[in-house]
């Protein structure tokens, strides 16, 4: 069953007296539990499909469901809320908060819950776990590498148990080290605990981690492959 | 409660424009506080004064004594119960830096009509055997750590040499708005050792009922109109409020001048507390991102001005209360002691809120509305 179904979106932006057209009716499906790459030039498209389908942004036109929800209907407050329960967002910069701890960063989608405070350490402590970093807890963004960071946003990403995680390049500031710590991390995610992932990403490496790749150009996709036919090892 | 680590954490981001920006709030507010203390203390000093006790001075103005024999003659005057009179004596104690009023009364018909002055009886009694004794506010007693028996020379400006006089009674004030740090001594004693005889500052008449004080002010000044010192008459509250009109245009000046000031810092600290909210656009992206509502952003924005704002007003407002209150700050003793009334609280309060509301709506309205996607495209 597909858990992200695009339906004849289109999306214009108007740049002074420019229209731009960034999607004129594209159609697509992503089955629940897979991890998907979506490569392509930059000005393709990527990162707005992305910002399509968290809610973070409307279609001119067309419907974006997810899990069945009509994403492209929903108020302002409704994507809130629904954002908080069920999609992770991992930003290229990595984006933590430099006044909070990594513990308090990875603990914000909690504060949205009703968890207790008890509920909300063991579960930011799992996170930080499963990212290798629970002996990290109590450091700051600027006391991190660039590595660590990204694991760290990883973690914020997934505490909150959403179904969906989706990355903008989030290997685009790591070096080479790093960049496999994340995608390994990130196939873990996808296999061991089942989550739906969606990275835009330029580095074919890490879409050589994805099970299927989208490439996008000027709003359309050009292919769809396997990952193996990418001729890039991971 | 769970948002508010969040926002600390947020002060705490640049400690110093945080304390300096709630500082200012501070500061902003113990002036206001102070600036309208002074006033309303000027309003009470103004206020105060029976409706039952008249006062003449010379028609000519204050510095002009009346003769003291016009106290029989006032007393047959219908309507007046009761006659005293006083004169300004100006003496200084040791360096004359800390000013007091001091004048000679005529001791028991003043105390007569005094009952607002409380005196223990025997002290009472002792100043009244005493021609060269004198009774002290209690603050003043404090203040200079004098004590009953003792003897204190004053330095006489208008009446010139030391004069010593002993402390036989200390009075207390039942009523707020009578000046606690004043010295009282007998007439007599002034009359005999300066040589100017038979002259009286100002005379006070207490009368049978407040309504007729207009017509028993009248009949006094018309009593003594074709005389070589003519009389001008008038409640108690008007002659005090002579004194505080005096200080009417200190008191417009420091109104205008001290809110101009307020409002500058005020703004200084609004201005402060904008742009910490507007440093933060990726940030407030990025936890919308996460799910935070545009309703909870604006909520935590508005929370991180109430806590600057609140903990300013508490700051501010509090120390006036306290520290007036502790120093029994009085302006040097030419007003009664400053208390920064409920009302001067209230209202500094609601300027907090103000601020608050004026520093806090706007991140926080453009929190609430900024644009997720436009956001993020600016920082990566």
């Amino acid at each position: 069953m597909a858990l992200v179904e695009i339906r004849n979106v289109t999306k214009t932006f108007h740049r002074d007296a420019e229209r731009i057209e960034v999607f004129t009716g594209l159609s697509m499906d992503i089955e629940q539990g897979t991890f998907t790459a979506l490569m392509g030039p930059s000005g393709s498209g990527k990162s707005t499909l992305l910002n399509l389908i968290a809610g973070l942004d409307k279609p001119t036109s067309g419907s974006v469901r997810v899990g069945g929800a009509e994403v492209s209907a929903m108020t302002a407050a409704q994507l809130a809320e629904w954002r908080s329960r069920n999609v992770g967002f991992v930003f290229q910069s990595f984006n933590l908060l430099p006044v909070l701890t990594a513990f308090q960063n990875v603990e914000l989608p909690l504060l949205l819950t009703r968890l207790s405070k008890k509920e909300r350490e063991e579960r930011v402590k799992i996170a930080l776990g499963v990212v290798g970093l629970d002996d990290r807890l109590q450091h700051y963004p600027r006391q991190l590498s660039g590595g660590q960071e990204q694991r760290v946003a990883i973690a914020r990403a997934v505490v909150a148990d959403p179904t969906l995680i989706l990355l903008d390049e989030p290997t685009g500031q790591l070096d080479a080290k790093s960049s496999q710590e994340v995608l390994a991390l990130l196939g873990r995610l996808n296999d061991e605990f089942g989550k739906t992932v969606i990275v835009v990403t330029h580095d074919p490496h890490a879409a050589a981690r994805a099970k299927r790749q989208l490439h996008l150009e000027k709003g359309t996709f050009v292919e769809q492959n396997q990952a193996a036919m990418a001729g890039v090892a991971p | 409660m769970r948002f508010v680590p969040l926002v600390l954490a947020y002060l705490g981001r640049h400690k110093r424009r945080t304390l300096l920006t709630m500082a200012s709030v501070a500061l902003a507010l113990f002036l206001f506080a102070s600036l309208r203390t002074v006033i309303t203390t000027l309003r009470a000093a103004a206020d105060f004064g029976s409706a039952r006790r008249l006062v003449s001075t010379n028609a000519s103005g204050l510095i002009f004594p009346l003769p003291v024999a016009y106290a029989q003659r006032l007393a047959t005057v219908q309507g007046v119960e009761k006659v005293t009179w006083a004169n300004w004596f100006g003496g200084q104690y040791g360096d004359g830096k800390r000013f007091f009023a001091n004048f000679a009364v005529d001791a028991k018909s003043y105390l007569d009509l005094y009952p607002e002055m409380s005196v223990p009886a025997d002290q009472k009694e002792a100043f009244l055997q005493d021609r060269s004794g004198a009774l002290i506010g209690a603050r003043l007693v404090d203040l200079f750590g004098w004590k009953v028996g003792q003897n204190v020379t004053l330095r006489g400006t208008i009446y010139p040499g030391d004069w010593t006089f002993t402390v036989r009674g200390v009075y207390t004030p039942t009523d707020p708005v009578i000046n606690d740090d004043a010295m009282m001594f007998h007439w007599e004693y002034l009359d005999e050792r300066s040589g100017r005889r038979g002259l009286a500052g100002w005379y006070i008449m207490q009368i049978d009922h407040p309504q007729n004080g207009p017509v028993v002010g009248k009949a006094i000044d018309d009593l003594f109109r074709n005389s070589s010192a003519p009389t001008k008459t008038g409640t108690e509250q008007a002659f005090n409020a002579s004194f505080a009109t005096m200080w009417g245009n200190v008191s417009l000046l420091m109104n205008t001048i001290g809110m101009a000031v307020v409002f500058a810092i005020l703004l200084v600290a609004a201005n402060a507390m904008m742009m910490s909210a507007r440093e933060r656009t990726r940030e407030l992206a990025v936890l919308k991102t996460i799910g935070f509502s545009d309703r909870r952003l604006f909520g935590l924005v508005m929370l991180e001005a109430g806590l600057i704002t609140v903990t300013g007003a508490v700051l501010g407002l509090g120390a006036a209360k306290v520290l007036y209150k502790a120093t029994n700050f009085n302006a040097a003793g030419f007003l009664p002691g400053f208390d920064v009334t409920g009302a001067t609280l209230a209202v500094g309060a609601v300027i907090a809120l103000l601020l608050m509301l004026a520093s806090g709506i706007v991140p926080a309205v453009r929190a609430a509305r900024l644009p997720v996607v436009a956001a993020l495209r600016n920082v990566e």
